[in-house]
């Protein structure tokens, strides 16, 4: 291997997109580590500029107060604020943040690559919290409780895709009832209010890892989503179900000429879709511990954002898992990093809402400049 | 060039093919043979029904009598999957790829090779190479993405995907309209490759020139029959042309005397991003200019660079006293106004009433203080229905509800209702029948003899109908590959002319 094949290689893998997704994740979560930092020390100095005008007010001393121990070191306040954000703690609590958007944005990478969009998946995941919960309170089996959530879920797609291919109904607007069909049928289960549940193992898998947990690194949650990120990135590459949602997405009539089963494969996807849903759901209620018909309400936007961020294209034929995987892993980031730095909720919102609108224009940006 | 044995048996066998659409008789009785190894061209004007034709061969249009045959076995496509599992392989203008797969990826779309569903690589990229072994020249990667290849490389893909599917019938359609002269030689000679490994061959192409290359027989279709059919070498060119055009111009087209007068549009060097590469012309009032020329020429793009819808790269524009290129609204301001070809997609909005269409490009004059009076909307535009004589309930009416012939008169009526100077008329009478035709014809010649006390207008008409140009122009000039030539008066002129500068044959 000489050296023009080695730089050709690194050149390329720098231009490879998820390559490139990585980085940026990288890069804005050393900007929050920074900004963390920076926000620490610069509050640790207004605090001690603070005390020192009032110990000038009381009179006292003009010589250095260094003895009084409301004083801090700016730059210590600095780093240790900055290292919490880096701590093996807070990473693993972006992790498990990220899991819930993350499972979701797996069924709708395979949907958005399609050339579709599934909006009722923020009502699936309510719904799977309700059925997990509704069950256990009548049989304490949690293996059958999440598989049935799951399955409930997969079958609410599959409806989505009946509708989709039979009806001839655009997918925005099938999947736009079905949020509201879920999300009711959630609250109808419930009777439009939470349901406790016994304590399971499901409770655990998305809690702080105990002392004596601390060499599985993140919870079992957070390994279930890596293992399905890996399925379905071997799907999309893999299977003539990853291909054909390319095709589909990338020009159906041309997939129908092909002898492509659109149908069928558009059927298949808002099932997976659906699945990976209840599979987010059972995440969500191991944090709640309850059934709540009422959560991860909006969660379907959070969702295609992370997408959208990882590349995805609405108009179908783009994305990947790992780009959408670091969608999800950016918001988390934002979001964290926001409240440590005791930002109120609605600067996270403007951020994200940047960020969105930011990578969307970057994506166009280089597709055009592909193009010429 | 080779000629296949006269005794061989045919690949493809159409006969008596006959297809309505409504009361337009698209095809009557056509029928047409090739065989293995050999390339048939189909020539015809546009309408001419060669697209209808192929559009049953591909299975997406079934015939109303007439039948098939490929090898001798019947053949009955009832969709297109049908007919290309049949082997019958279809190269449109506009290619149908997936531009995000790859190249071995789109070879082999629809019938991976796998098992449980996964596909098996090593197989795939196998069969790719093999499909791919004739275009080793043309430097076509394998794990390319092919939105990022050019239109030749992408025509090869679609070739070689084609015959990866084992097609037995390929049928070419104006495959050279977007290539350079170079690919368009290499594509050649590609089929020269194809023709020995015993394809049957169908190509469809405006350009005689490259008709009289590559193909061994020629059938010419006119007005939805076959009218000639013969070997190529034994066909001249002249006599081709006489085929296709072969027909009177009747007398549906009403002249009265028109008086040039002042200059209002005159376009020098025009230049749009593509097309058109360069184009100049004046047009007076009291004028009608026709713009011939093939499909693809850049008649449509040089229209909407007038009329600010495309993009100027150089050259000058001036309509009546106003330089430069504007923006659509400025150009309506300016009194020059432009009906679509697209009568469906841009033309009209299908969903609206009559008079919304009528007064879109104008919603003044309709009440006070800039509001809208629907009644005064659907007063102004009553006056339009009366004269034109446009058969509809009455002004609310939507417009997708009229027929085309009605739907083109209301896009006419908008331009009459805004007062233009210059009217820009974009295929006038694609698609409606012979009585909207003489109506439109009619209105027309009013506009620019300047009948019931009116100025003359102006107008550019582009047309694929030549007997129709000659009937409604005095000038007519004919463009060719992006260029404009210079006009001639329509005395001047006959079809075959035309033909012959349309095509590249002269000049």
């Amino acid at each position: 291997m000489d050296i023009r094949s080695i730089k050709s290689f690194l050149v390329k893998s720098l231009v490879s997109d998820s390559v490139k997704l990585v980085l940026a994740l990288l890069a804005v979560f050393f900007l929050f580590v920074v900004a963390v930092g920076a926000q620490k020390g610069l509050a640790a100095r207004a605090e001690n500029q603070k005390v020192l005008a009032e110990l000038n007010q009381a009179g006292a001393p003009a010589a250095k107060p260094a003895g009084d121990n409301r004083l801090q070191d700016p730059w210590r306040e600095g780093w240790d604020g900055a290292m919490r954000f880096l701590s093996g703690r807070n990473l693993e609590t972006i992790a498990r943040q990220t899991t819930i958007v993350g499972l979701a944005a797996l069924g709708m990478t395979l949907v958005i690559i399609a050339g579709g969009i599934d909006l009722s998946v923020g009502s699936a995941v309510a719904l799977a919290t309700i059925v997990i919960a509704w069950f256990l309170g009548r049989m304490p089996s949690p293996s059958i409780a999440a598989i049935l959530a799951v399955a409930t879920c997969a079958l609410f797609g599959l409806l989505s895709g009946l509708a989709i291919t039979r009806l001839r109904v655009v997918p925005f607007i099938v999947t736009l009832g079905m949020m509201l069909l879920v999300r009711g049928a959630a609250k109808g289960l419930s009777h439009e209010q939470k349901i406790d549940a016994p304590e399971t193992w499901l409770n655990g898998l998305l809690a702080s890892l105990l002392p004596e947990q601390r060499w599985m690194l993140v919870p079992v949650g957070v390994w279930v989503l890596i293992a399905m990120a890996m399925v379905t990135a071997l799907v999309l590459r893999y299977t003539k179900l990853g291909r054909h949602a390319f095709a589909l997405g990338s020009n159906e009539q041309t997939a129908r000429l092909c002898g492509v089963a659109v149908d069928r494969v558009k059927l298949g996807i808002y099932t997976l879709c659906g699945a990976f849903a209840g599979l987010a759901g059972v995440m969500q209620f191991s944090r709640l511990t309850v059934g709540d018909p009422t959560v991860a309400n909006g969660l379907e936007l959070d969702v295609i954002a992370a997408v959208v961020i990882g590349g995805g294209s609405l108009s179908g034929g783009e994305g990947s898992v790992l780009g959408s995987l670091a969608g999800a892993l950016i918001m988390t980031v934002i979001r964290s990093g926001c409240s440590q730095m005791g930002m109120p909720n609605w600067v996270q919102e403007i951020i994200t809402g940047i960020i969105i609108i930011a990578a969307v224009a970057l994506d166009r940006r280089r597709h055009r400049r592909a193009a010429e | 060039m080779t000629t296949p044995a006269s005794t061989a048996s045919p690949r493809l066998e159409m006969q008596s093919i006959s297809k309505r659409f409504g009361a337009t008789v698209a095809l009557d009785g056509v029928s047409l043979q090739v065989s293995p190894g050999e390339v048939l061209a189909l020539v015809g004007e546009n309408g001419a029904g060669k697209s209808t034709l192929m559009k049953i061969l591909s299975g997406a249009h079934q015939p109303d009598a007439g039948r098939m045959r490929i090898d001798g076995n019947p053949f009955s496509p009832a969709h297109p999957l049908d007919a290309r599992r049949a082997g019958v392989a279809m190269i449109y203008q506009e290619l149908s790829l997936a531009p995000h797969l790859t190249v071995e990826e789109n070879i082999l779309l629809g019938m991976e090779p796998s098992s449980l569903g996964w596909i098996r690589g090593s197989e795939v990229r196998a069969k790719a190479a093999e499909a791919l072994q004739y275009f080793a020249h043309a430097g076509i990667r394998p794990d390319q993405k092919v939105g990022r290849l050019t239109v030749a490389a992408q025509q090869l893909v679609e070739i070689a995907r084609a015959l990866a599917v084992g097609c037995r019938i390929l049928v070419l359609d104006e495959p050279t309209s977007s290539l350079t002269r170079p690919d368009a030689q290499r594509l050649f000679e590609l089929i020269q490759q194809l023709k020995q490994k015993g394809l049957a061959i169908v190509y469809i192409s405006h350009f005689l020139e490259e008709v009289k290359e590559v193909s061994d027989r020629i059938t010419v279709l006119r007005d939805g029959q076959s009218v000639g059919e013969g070997l190529t070498r034994e066909l001249s060119v002249n006599r081709i042309i006489a085929l296709m055009v072969g027909r009177e111009v009747k007398d549906l087209y009403p002249r009265s005397a028109r008086v040039p007068g002042d200059t209002l549009l005159e376009i020098d060097r025009l230049a749009g991003l593509e097309k058109p590469v360069s184009a100049s012309l004046i047009l007076r009032r009291g004028e009608v200019l026709g713009i011939a020329g093939l499909m693809g020429a850049g008649r449509t793009e040089l229209l909407r660079c007038i009329f600010g819808l495309d993009a100027v790269r150089r050259g000058h524009i001036k309509v009546g006293a106003y330089l430069g290129p504007a923006s659509p609204v400025r150009r309506w301001r300016q009194g020059l106004g432009m009906l679509s070809e697209d009568r469906k997609q841009e033309g009209l909005a299908l969903s609206l009433s009559v008079a919304d269409n009528v007064t879109l490009s104008k919603l003044e004059g309709f009440g006070p203080a800039g509001l809208v009076f629907p009644r005064q909307q659907a007063a102004a535009t009553q006056g339009w229905i009366d004269r034109l004589g446009i058969r509809c309930r009455g002004p609310e009416q939507s417009v997708g509800a009229l027929s085309g012939g009605n739907q083109q008169k209301v896009a006419l009526a908008r331009l009459l209702q805004h007062d233009v100077d210059v009217l820009l008329l974009d295929e006038p009478t694609r698609g409606i029948d012979v009585a909207a035709k003489a109506a439109i014809y009619q209105i027309i010649d009013e506009l620019a003899s300047g009948a019931r006390g009116q100025k003359p207008k102006a107008i550019l008409v582009v047309s694929s109908y030549l007997p129709e140009l000659m009937g409604i122009c005095d000038r007519l000039c004919v463009m060719c590959r992006g260029q404009l030539r210079a006009s001639h008066q329509v005395q001047e002129v006959s079809e075959h002319s035309l033909m012959l500068e349309a095509t590249g044959q002269e000049g």
